[in-house]
């Protein structure tokens, strides 16, 4: 097949849709020809023209993350076509929460400690954690409909651990800088 | 049978058979549950994906489905991954924490088996001792890895 791409051979999704793949096709910069099963992923959950659509709403510099976190979806789908990827998310919520409960006790140690035996003044410690519940922004309104909750309400309850894919390509610089404790679903 | 088409099918603008797939998990009374679906996956995927699984599991994939579906909605580059990430920095910043809490309490029970270090010449070594167990929660790593604690 004639490809006018710039790897001199069709992207992966022109591959796949056996299509000639045309100078500014809008996956060519995102599914390299060697990584089929990316493509094939995201073209079973999300669709060819449903992706188009997404991306093409977006600016140029956003498409890449965009696509990688369509991708990150589409595998964790196939992979657990039930939860997707709200297994993993269950799963972190409740570590969240196991933490959450332990670093609230020992809080109440730190200032049973500093109350009883120190009489002296000593750097106050956190009344609260300020590790903050997720907000309601990142739960849709009605989330809650079919879902028991167990503590703070809307957690999946998968039957199983889920295993992370793999990591995210755009977490290589990540550090534990941020504590603002979320609000922000993007970087 | 206009008046007992399903949300999915009133979107399609469709007749509802007796055995719709969506039906059960699209009632007419919530109309955007599908909007957002449909907007995200197509009509056509998600059938297939329903039709894959056995009918007692269905339920749950439909809701997981409406959640990534909001969840992209509401932040188009990074859906619900941007969920995931937030929740291993806050899973970060509480191990972070709770070695601090801890390092605090060990320094406490330390001086009150010996009370005879004096708090104040003892702040130096506290803060220290501090800094030791911050730099040690500083290595642990979640994301880059994605592997701490996930099966």
């Amino acid at each position: 097949m004639a490809s006018s791409s710039s790897y001199n051979s069709p992207c992966a999704a022109c591959k796949f849709l056996r299509r000639k793949c045309m100078p500014g096709c809008i996956f060519a910069p995102y599914f390299p020809p060697e990584e089929p099963q990316k493509f094939a992923n995201v073209h079973k959950i999300f669709g060819a023209s449903n992706v188009t659509k997404l991306l093409n709403e977006l600016l140029p510099h956003q498409r890449e993350d965009a696509v990688n976190s369509l991708a990150y979806e589409a595998e964790a789908r196939v992979r657990d076509p039930v939860y997707g990827c709200v297994g993993a998310i269950s799963f972190l919520q409740r570590q969240v929460q196991r933490l959450q409960k332990e670093l609230d006790a020992a809080n109440a140690d730190l200032i049973r400690y500093a109350c009883n035996d120190i009489p002296t003044a000593l750097p106050a410690p956190p009344g609260v954690s300020s590790v903050q519940p997720l907000t309601p922004r990142h739960r849709p309104a009605d989330f809650n409909r079919r879902i028991g909750s167990e503590g703070a309400g809307g957690f999946y309850h998968p039957t199983g651990a889920f295993p992370l894919p793999y990591s995210f390509p755009w977490n290589d610089n990540s550090s534990g800088d941020i504590n603002d404790g979320g609000g922000e679903g993007g970087m | 049978m206009n008046s007992g088409r399903c949300s999915a099918c009133r979107y399609l603008r469709r007749r509802c058979p007796p055995d719709c797939i969506f039906s059960p998990y699209f009632p007419s009374n919530n109309p955007q549950r599908f909007v957002s679906i449909h907007r995200i996956y197509g009509a056509s995927n998600v059938a297939k994906l329903l039709q894959q699984l056995p009918t007692h599991l269905r339920a749950e994939a439909a809701d997981s489905l409406y959640f990534e579906a909001q969840c992209r909605v509401e932040d188009p580059v990074y859906g619900c991954v941007g969920l995931i990430f937030l929740l291993q920095q806050q899973l970060h910043n509480a191990e972070s924490q709770l070695a601090k809490t801890q390092a605090e309490i060990a320094v406490l029970k330390s001086q009150a088996q010996h009370p005879q270090t004096q708090q104040v010449e003892a702040e130096p070594e506290f803060n220290n001792f501090l800094q030791q167990q911050l730099d040690n929660a500083a290595d642990l790593n979640f994301s880059n890895q994605g592997s701490s604690g996930f099966m």
